[in-house]
């Protein structure tokens, strides 16, 4: 059992995706720490991938971004060691299968619970394949998160059943990015989720304006943001943590 | 060799996004359904015979096996099919399939352009829409084929991500499947990807060793020593395999493409160079640095150019069951003016790498030994590139 629980006991929960490196490791720091003071309650870490087929444009620039300015694996795990001085809330590591298989999934994984990283979202990592990594995963308490999707009808009950930290609901079909609007009916997956677990359930994919963020934020006990974050750090680079912090406050405000 | 959930040994499985686990549950279940309906199956074979132009000939190369002075050698004529290679096989079955299934949207990417020829094709064939992700690198190597899937009536996006090839195109053309699943099909053209395509495109490429099988005990009433195919996804390889796999007798060699050679980094050789990971919805070998960045690599050949290989061939290699050798874009393009030279046939470059391969083995072996080398396709594709690699002025 993670610390993931307490993201979401002060009300509805704003979850921060950022990628780690992108442009470099101290605007990485810089722009987790201006989250977190503007009201993050849980930083999702990204750890890039050369090839991300669950994102779009904007997050596939960030992680090329970051491999391209020399990003590894172990310099992210420094980073993170130096960051958790300063860092309380819960944090999860998001990357994708091969980043944890090939680095060791057990030296991977061991070194999340040294870093107190609580949870890893593993995109290419469907309930069918998730022992891959859930053993060791239960061994050094990390939570390996679950997603479901507008397409997982009747997989939605054993998903959830097995859920663990928070359940991902991915807001829409296709890969991640800003929309101008969700259609998908969320609440009818919601309550399937709800009738199989208790732990939270935070909706992301295509979320970024205040407006997105109370409607879905009124749907479920969080949001997850990415894509407008990283938007902001493709624009402003060193200087973007300053209005990640702005932009946080407001999507905030609008979710209470 | 596949249990349940699509393991080849340690290999294979279904790493993909949640949103697509539907799909291939769904897709699994319809191929589970047709393959063993009569129905489908006499449809495909109508359209197979009819239409692809099946059985292919397996044509013993007289001259060039009195040339090497070893080993008799076959070719087993895959780029006398329809659309000029073996990629037609797998598309008719999937594009049957798909259409069984309501669906009436074809997506598929492409390297060389032969898979997306061969979806453009049988979607014009069956009223079908399509759409072929190619890198755009890709797009630049063989503009003729990109012109050839506008003529048929596709519409080809060309992939400016990472290295611009194949890798790419498949990564987008999984990116454009989760966006839109209802009506739309995910035609992938090579032994690879999640379960179940590792599967169904085997089985629509096993029709190769079953012919090689038949013609060979018709015409030397034995099997043959060995066979070799050209790897990259590995769906030519797999399909001239199969029907061998339990004849203990028969060496299977698969050919990768080297690129500049093994030891430099420009090379596509999975095998050869690559350790096990997880990548394009499978776990098998893929080229990739210490941190599981998939690595950029090259081969002379776009239909080679990529950085896995098909999860039942990682098996195979593991199991020792098949031999994979790497062979230059040097000893490639040899091959691919030899045969043209000595048989007038002028193969595709990646049939050339199984060529080459052969070329170096056959005069080491017995007269009274046979190979059979799989053409996967034909080769006007690649001559332009080739002339250019040659140092000619020439341009499509």
């Amino acid at each position: 059992m993670s610390n993931i629980g307490k993201a979401f006991e002060h009300g509805k929960a704003f979850i921060a995706f950022i990628t780690c490196g992108d442009p470099d490791l101290e605007t990485t720091a810089a722009a987790v720490k201006a989250a977190v003071e503007n009201g993050a309650d849980l930083i999702e870490l990204g750890i890039p991938f050369s090839d991300p087929t669950a994102e779009g444009p904007v997050i596939q620039g960030a992680n090329l971004r970051a491999l391209d300015g020399g990003i590894t694996t172990d310099k992210i795990f420094a980073f993170v060691r130096a960051l958790r001085h300063d860092v309380k809330v819960p944090m999860v590591f998001m990357t994708y299968a091969n980043v944890v298989f090939s680095y060791g999934a057990e030296k991977f994984i061991s070194t999340c619970r040294d870093l107190e990283i609580d949870g890893l979202i593993l995109p290419d990592l469907p309930f069918e394949e998730k022992e891959e990594f859930r053993p060791l995963c239960k061994r050094y308490g990390v939570d390996l998160i679950s997603l479901i999707a507008p397409t997982s009808m009747n997989r939605i009950a054993m998903i959830a059943k097995e859920a663990e930290g928070f359940l991902y609901l991915v807001s829409s079909l296709g890969v991640t990015g800003m929309r101008t609007e969700i259609t998908t009916d969320l609440a009818s997956i919601v309550k399937v989720v709800r009738e199989n677990t208790e732990i939270p359930c935070a909706i992301g994919f295509g979320i970024s304006t205040p407006e997105q963020a109370a409607k879905m934020a009124g749907l479920s006990d969080g949001v997850i943001v990415g894509s407008a974050i990283i938007k902001l750090l493709e624009k402003y680079g060193k200087n973007a943590p300053e209005q990640i912090g702005a932009y946080i406050m407001a999507m905030k405000e609008a979710m209470r | 060799m596949t249990n349940p959930n699509g393991r080849f040994g340690i290999h294979g499985g279904q790493y993909i996004p949640e949103t697509l686990m539907n799909a291939v549950i769904e897709l699994e279940e319809a191929y589970l359904h047709y393959k063993n309906d009569p129905d489908f199956r006499r449809e495909l074979t109508l359209l197979l015979n009819e239409y692809a132009g099946r059985p292919s000939r397996l044509y013993y190369a007289e001259k060039m096996t009195r040339d090497l002075g070893g080993a008799k050698i076959y070719l087993k004529r895959e780029d006398l099919n329809h659309t000029g290679a073996h990629k037609i096989n797998n598309v008719l079955g999937q594009a049957l399939l798909a259409r069984k299934m309501g669906k009436t949207r074809l997506i598929a990417e492409t390297g060389a352009g032969q898979h997306g020829v061969a979806a453009a094709t049988a979607a014009a064939l069956m009223g079908m829409e399509c759409v072929v992700f190619m890198g755009e690198e890709d797009t630049r190597r063989q503009a003729l084929n990109v012109y050839r899937m506008k003529l048929l009536g596709a519409e080809v996006i060309p992939v400016k991500t990472g290295t611009a090839t194949l890798k790419d195109a498949v990564s987008e053309a999984m990116r454009e499947w989760t966006s839109r699943i209802s009506d739309t099909h995910y035609c992938l053209g090579s032994v690879m990807g999640p379960h179940p395509f590792p599967t169904i495109v085997r089985d629509f490429q096993a029709v190769i060793s079953e012919e090689i099988k038949e013609q060979m005990l018709q015409k030397e009433g034995r099997l043959p020593d060995a066979v070799i195919a050209c790897v990259g996804g590995g769906s030519n390889a797999i399909g001239s395999f199969y029907h061998f796999l339990e004849e203990k007798s028969v060496r299977l060699i698969g050919c990768e493409a080297a690129g500049r050679g093994i030891d430099t980094f420009e090379t596509a050789a999975t095998i050869a160079t690559g350790r096990v990971g997880i990548f394009h919805g499978m776990k098998s070998y893929f080229c990739q640095d210490s941190y599981g960045q998939i690595a950029p690599v090259y081969s002379i050949s776009a239909g080679l150019d990529y950085p896995g290989v098909g999860p039942e061939h990682a098996y195979l290699h593991d199991i020792g069951r098949a031999e994979y050798v790497p062979v230059t874009d040097d000893e490639a393009v040899n091959a691919f003016e030899y045969l043209a030279r000595t048989e007038g046939i002028i193969p595709a470059i990646e049939s050339a790498h199984a060529l080459a391969h052969a070329m170096k083995i056959a005069p080491t072996m017995d007269q009274n030994k046979i190979i059979v080398i799989t053409i996967s396709g034909r080769g006007d594709k690649d001559c332009a590139a080739i002339g250019r690699y040659r140092g000619e002025d020439i341009y499509e």
